[in-house]
C-alpha cells in the first residue's frame, strides 16, 4: 500500500514542519523579552506608544562619551553593520546583530540581560533604560 | 586491524612532537563556567599562567576588567575563582606554570600574562613580529590568533 516513495514523502513533509515549527518557537522566543521591556518602558516613559527601530538604530551607531573611553559606541566591537560581523578588543569574532543573519540572538532572557548591563556600563556609563534596549531589539529585528 | 592502525597513527604523532614532551602541554580548562564566562570575549587562559593573588584581584574586579565591564553574579565570581586560585601557576605542580613566575617579585600582582618577563622573553622574537603583522593581530592577549592550539593547552605548536 505505501509505497516507498510515499513514506520517504510523509517523512520529508514531517521533517519539513519540525523546522518550521523550530523557527516559530524561536521567533516566538523573543517575543516575551520584548514584552518585558514594553511593560517597563509604559510604567517608566510618559507617551509611550511603542518601540522604535529608528532610535534603535541612532543608539546603535552613536558615539558616546559618558562611558569608558576604550569603547565610545556599540559599533567599537559589533562593527558598524548589523549584518556583519564584529570583533572584541581581543580580537574574538562576534556573530552579526542583526536576527536575520543570526537567528538564535534575543532569546535567552539571561543572556540578553547580561551583556545589556555590561555593555550599556562599558559604552554610556551606565544601564540602558527599557525603551533603549526595547528599541535596540526592535532595530535589530528589522534588520 | 583498526586498532594497529590508530597504534601507528599515535606513533607517527608522537615522533613529529618528541621534542615537546606531553607535560608541556598546558592542563585544558575543565570548568564549564569558565570556559563559558571567561571565554566570551577572548580565549579562556589557563590559570597556570598567572599566581593565585593575580586570579584573586582580578575577580574582584571584574566591574573594570582592562576598561571593559566583565561583570558576573556572586556565585559565578565564586565558582570561577575558585577553580582559578586551584590551579594558579603558584598552586598548580604544573611546571611550565611555575616557569612562568620566573623574575615575578612576591610583591607584584601581574594581571596580564603577555606582561610577564617570561612571556616578554619568549615572544621578543622576529617571528612573533612577523605574524602580528601578518595576521593583523590587535594585542598579545589573542594567543588563538598565532598558537592555533591554544584552547586545548598546545603553545609550541608554531
Ligand atoms: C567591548 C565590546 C562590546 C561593545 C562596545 C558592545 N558590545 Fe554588545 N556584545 C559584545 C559581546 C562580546 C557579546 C557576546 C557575544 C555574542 O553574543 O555574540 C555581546 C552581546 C550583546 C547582546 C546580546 C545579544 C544576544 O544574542 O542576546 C546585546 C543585546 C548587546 N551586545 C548589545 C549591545 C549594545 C546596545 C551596545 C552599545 C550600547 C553594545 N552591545 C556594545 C561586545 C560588545
Ligand atoms: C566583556 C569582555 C570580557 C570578558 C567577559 C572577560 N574578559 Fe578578560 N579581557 C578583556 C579585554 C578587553 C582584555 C584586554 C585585551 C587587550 O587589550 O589586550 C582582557 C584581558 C584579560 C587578561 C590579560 C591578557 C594578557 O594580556 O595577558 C586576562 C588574564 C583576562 N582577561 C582574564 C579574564 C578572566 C579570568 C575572565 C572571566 C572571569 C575574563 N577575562 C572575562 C575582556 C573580557
Ligand atoms: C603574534 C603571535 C603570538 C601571540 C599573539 C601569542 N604568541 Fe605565544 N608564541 C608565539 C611564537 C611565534 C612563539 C615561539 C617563539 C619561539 O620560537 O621560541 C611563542 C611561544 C609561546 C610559548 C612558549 C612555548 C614553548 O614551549 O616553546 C608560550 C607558553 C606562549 N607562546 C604562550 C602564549 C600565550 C598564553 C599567549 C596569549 C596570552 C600568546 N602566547 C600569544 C607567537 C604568539
Amino acid at each position: 500500500m505505501h509505497s516507498p516513495f510515499t513514506n520517504f514523502a510523509a517523512a520529508l513533509v514531517l521533517a519539513l514542519s519540525a523546522t518550521a515549527f523550530a523557527i516559530n518557537v524561536e521567533a516566538a522566543a523573543s517575543d516575551p523579552i520584548l514584552a518585558g521591556f514594553a511593560e517597563s518602558a509604559k510604567a517608566s516613559t510618559p507617551g509611550f506608544t511603542g518601540f522604535s527601530a529608528e532610535r534603535g538604530k541612532r543608539l546603535f551607531l552613536s558615539k558616546q562619551t559618558s562611558g569608558k573611553p576604550e569603547t565610545p559606541s556599540c559599533t567599537t566591537c559589533h562593527g558598524n553593520s548589523p549584518q556583519s560581523r564584529g570583533q572584541t578588543r581581543a580580537d574574538k569574532p562576534i556573530e552579526p546583530m542583526a536576527l536575520s543573519h543570526t537567528p538564535n540572538r534575543y532569546s535567552d532572557p539571561k543572556k540578553v540581560a547580561k551583556w545589556f548591563r555590561r555593555n550599556c556600563k562599558s559604552v554610556l556609563g551606565r544601564e540602558c533604560t527599557a525603551l533603549e534596549k526595547g528599541d535596540f531589539i526592535t532595530f535589530m529585528a528589522t534588520q | 586491524m583498526k586498532p594497529i592502525l590508530f597504534a601507528l597513527v599515535l606513533l607517527a604523532a608522537g615522533s613529529s612532537v618528541s621534542t615537546a614532551g606531553a607535560d608541556e602541554r598546558f592542563p585544558p580548562i575543565t570548568n564549564k563556567t569558565v570556559l563559558q564566562e571567561c571565554g566570551d570575549c577572548h580565549m579562556a587562559f589557563q590559570p597556570q599562567f598567572l599566581p593565585k593573588r593575580s586570579w584573586v584581584k582580578m575577580m574582584a574586579g571584574l566591574s573594570d576588567h582592562f576598561g571593559e565591564d566583565a561583570s558576573l553574579d556572586v556565585a559565578q565570581v565564586k565558582e570561577i575563582e575558585a577553580y582559578l586560585t586551584a590551579n594558579a601557576a603558584d598552586v598548580s605542580r604544573f611546571r611550565e606554570g611555575r616557569k612562568m613566575l620566573r623574575r615575578v617579585d612576591s610583591k607584584w600582582t601581574p594581571l596580564r600574562i603577555s606582561e610577564l618577563p617570561r612571556f616578554r622573553h619568549e615572544h621578543d622574537d622576529r617571528d612573533v613580529k612577523r605574524m602580528l603583522d601578518r595576521l593583523k593581530v590587535k594585542t598579545m592577549a589573542a594567543c588563538q590568533a598565532c598558537h592555533r592550539g591554544a584552547t586545548q593547552g598546545y603553545f609550541d605548536d608554531d
